[in-house]
């Protein structure tokens, strides 16, 4: 019988190196997985691993792509230090796509510097808002809010589908499930001409920045670790449960319905019901593999966003199934969590082990 | 497993070389690209664009180089994939669903020396032309079987969305079979989606628990046709041959014939001849085709289907003859009266009979 003792203490640099090994094995199965297919191992790898990072295209669509990916992880790297399990970012990036793009087409075709700045506050509130649910069932009921959270999710896609096929629907669209194309005053500036990269992703970094500072020398991100860590101690240093509950939920759902309206007024430009395509469930992954970390959560946000890209490129070029992109990013978290385990336990026989104790 | 593990290491040494001299680049080819809203194992809309893909393949050889992406939604992720195929020194790109319309607009911009071609939508521009199939001439034949053998008189239809091409095929199959059955019903469900089996099968079982007895769908996958084989009902195939998932089910099918097509604008781009503009041919160009007809058809209704489907190729019949009134009572065309293209392509209304609203 195999048991995991735990460690006495984790060494801190492997901590950071358990995601690296993470990837390092992902691509080593990933190449057995081709050979097993039939198909060029090397090749395969670089066209998904390696050649986004070499074109200019790609490394700006990996801009576009990381951009949700990290504002929506940072959100839910608070609560997930806290103990807070927002799992319904999903939700909230699609609510705060519906309330900052009904902003958009409430002011169609008015011009002014005001509009986006409106339509990122309303994208703001409305994830908060569906962030609140939670929150208050959890600190008022007790409700679980992994739960609760992602139920939400579901009915979120149904509110964008209701108001797509509904009052936001294009008038000149011949009935298509689609709002009008945002105006120019309602779409986000480009970073580089020919590019779909926005501004989007300066604010990405601001918030990478404000979450580090926050985490390392404020005293929020001390009361989150600490609820985290040791919530009786929390307890007793008297912080509030609920306020923690409250602040890490309205955080993460500030975060994800701010990339959701990004995603709106950027890369699509309008409202379609297939607005929502995972970012919220994908962005655990990436703040998991980031290590809770603003910095870590910058880079895994990238590796995440390269997997997206070099998927589909390995699609145009090798006829491979689209199915590539979710594979290897289920082994990249498989990975990562079988490393976490090792990292954090010793593996050792049941018996051994129990002779010992005896001597 | 030390072969294995010796691959590898031979694969990551030759990594190396790969990164640093680069791919070496095709010869000159004619590079067609192609991006399906579905799977193509979606035995549907996607498989039959694939089957376009490899008559074309088949018509040109080592001439031409076909690439495809699957399972591409119509959101953020369609005007990237269509750039990278743009990028990737596609001649032209086939994007084949109705969504990726905006998308592909926006790429064709950028790349004006790439043609485009985008199916069922109304954007043309210099280098991205339209085209669609007269589906609701398949429609007709398929209405005329169902309202001659309904027992409940009543026909379920899923559709997807309430776009003119879906509501032309509600008021196609429902005009048909209203004429040789003046008291059928056609129940509508609404699934929001052109691919998603458990919704289809979903709708389909609603239907029947509403008395349903032939389905009939605008969705892409053979869901609703197993459906329909389990519980012993018919069913028309949709986009394609759907007769090995309901081989007692199916009585026939409206099957889209891209490959023609698709063989003729490839050559185009290759004589130099390529123009944009809209085409929208039907069962006579042999765009649209129906399959055989099930042997549980009578002879007298199987004679009655194919000599509509016979006069519609001709040219003599038209689906939509009036007179006929829109649902709210007005009158849309007088006896005799044909439907105009205009018309048909803007189409946002039920006729007089169909029970429901279009989803708002």
């Amino acid at each position: 019988m195999l048991r995991l003792e735990p460690r006495k203490e984790v060494s801190q640099p492997m901590l950071y190196a358990t995601p690296v090994m993470a990837v390092a094995l992902t691509i080593a199965a990933g190449m057995i997985m081709f050979l097993a297919m039939g198909e060029d191992p090397v090749r395969a790898i670089s066209i998904i691993f390696f050649d986004p990072l070499f074109d200019s295209f790609s490394i700006t669509e990996m801009v576009v792509k990381a951009t949700p990916l990290i504002l929506i992880a940072i959100g839910l790297s608070f609560g997930f230090r806290a103990g807070v399990w927002n799992i319904g970012a999903e939700g909230q990036f699609t609510i705060g796509a519906v309330t900052g793009g009904s902003v958009a087409l409430i002011f169609w075709e008015v011009e002014g510097f005001w509009v986006l700045p409106l339509m990122s506050t309303a994208g703001i509130l409305g994830g908060m808002a569906w962030a609140a649910i939670p929150a208050f069932l959890r600190t008022r009921f007790n409700a679980n809010e992994i739960l609760v959270s992602l139920m939400l999710t579901y009915v979120a896609i149904l509110v964008l589908s209701v108001m797509t096929h509904g009052i936001l629907r294009d008038p000149d669209g011949y009935n298509f499930p689609e709002s009008r194309l945002f105006h120019d005053s309602a779409t986000l500036p480009i970073l580089i001409e020919g590019t779909r990269a926005h501004v989007g992703f300066i604010v990405a970094l601001l918030v990478v920045a404000t979450a580090w500072v926050l985490l390392a020398r404020h005293i929020i991100g001390f009361q989150i670790k600490v609820m985290g860590q040791a919530p009786h101690a929390a307890r007793f240093g008297g912080f509030l449960e609920s306020r923690v509950v409250w602040l890490c939920l309205m955080i993460s759902g500030g975060l994800a319905g701010l990339a959701g309206l990004f995603e709106a007024a950027g890369p699509v430009g309008q409202l379609v019901p297939s607005l929502p395509v995972g970012y919220g469930f994908t962005a655990i992954i990436v703040a998991f593999l980031g290590r809770l970390n603003p910095i870590g959560i910058l880079f895994s946000g990238f590796v995440m966003a390269l997997t997206y890209i070099g998927g589909e490129s390995a699609q145009i070029e090798m006829n491979l199934p689209s199915a590539i992109t979710g594979v290897f990013q289920g082994m990249l978290l498989f990975f990562l969590l079988g490393i976490d385990v090792l990292a954090k336990y010793r593996i050792r026989w049941a018996r051994q082990y129990a002779s010992m104790e005896k001597g | 497993m030390s072969g294995i593990l010796k691959k590898i290491m031979t694969s990551l040494a030759a990594l190396a070389l790969v990164l640093s001299v680069g791919v070496a680049s095709a010869a000159e080819k004619t590079k067609v690209g192609f991006i399906y809203v579905g799977p193509i194992g979606d035995h549907g809309w996607s498989y039959e664009h694939d089957q376009g893909r490899l008559a074309i393949e088949k018509a040109f050889g080592d001439n031409v180089e076909t690439t495809y992406v699957e399972n591409v939604s119509e959101g953020p992720d369609a005007e990237r994939v269509i750039q990278q195929l743009a990028r990737a020194g596609t001649d032209i790109i086939f994007t084949t669903s109705f969504g990726y319309m905006n998308p592909t607009l926006k790429v064709a911009k950028r790349y004006p020396d790439v043609k485009f071609e985008h199916a069922t939508g109304f954007k043309q521009a210099p280098n991205v032309a339209t085209y669609s199939a007269r589906f609701y001439e398949g429609r007709h034949v398929i209405g005329l079987i169902a309202g001659s053998m309904t027992k409940t008189n009543t026909i379920g239809y899923i559709a997807s969305f309430p776009i003119p091409e879906v509501v032309r095929g509600i008021n196609a199959a429902y005009l048909a079979a209203k004429s040789v059955n003046p008291d059928v019903k056609m129940k509508v469900i609404w699934v929001s989606t052109w691919f998603d089996p458990g919704k289809e099968a979903d709708a389909a079982k609603a239907l029947i628990d509403q008395g349903a007895d032939i389905l009939m769908q605008h969705t892409d996958s053979p869901a609703a046709m197993k459906i329909a084989e389990d519980q012993g009902i018919y069913a028309f195939g949709q986009a394609s041959n759907m007769h090995t998932f309901g081989p007692n089910a199916q009585l026939t099918a409206i099957i889209d014939n891209w490959g023609p097509y698709y063989v003729s604008r490839v050559k185009a781009v290759m004589d130099g001849t390529w123009s944009s503009g809209d085409t929208w041919d039907g069962i006579g160009a042999g765009m649209v085709g129906i399959s055989d007809f099930s042997d549980k058809i009578p002879a007298d209704v199987r004679k009655l289907a194919g000599d509509a489907r016979d006069a519609l190729a001709a040219g003599k019949l038209h689906a939509f003859t009036g007179p006929i009134n829109k649902q709210d009572g007005s009158a849309w065309l007088v006896a005799g009266e044909t439907a105009n293209d205009g018309d048909l392509a803007g189409m946002n209304f039920y006729v007089e009979g169909v029970e429901g609203s279009l989803p708002q």
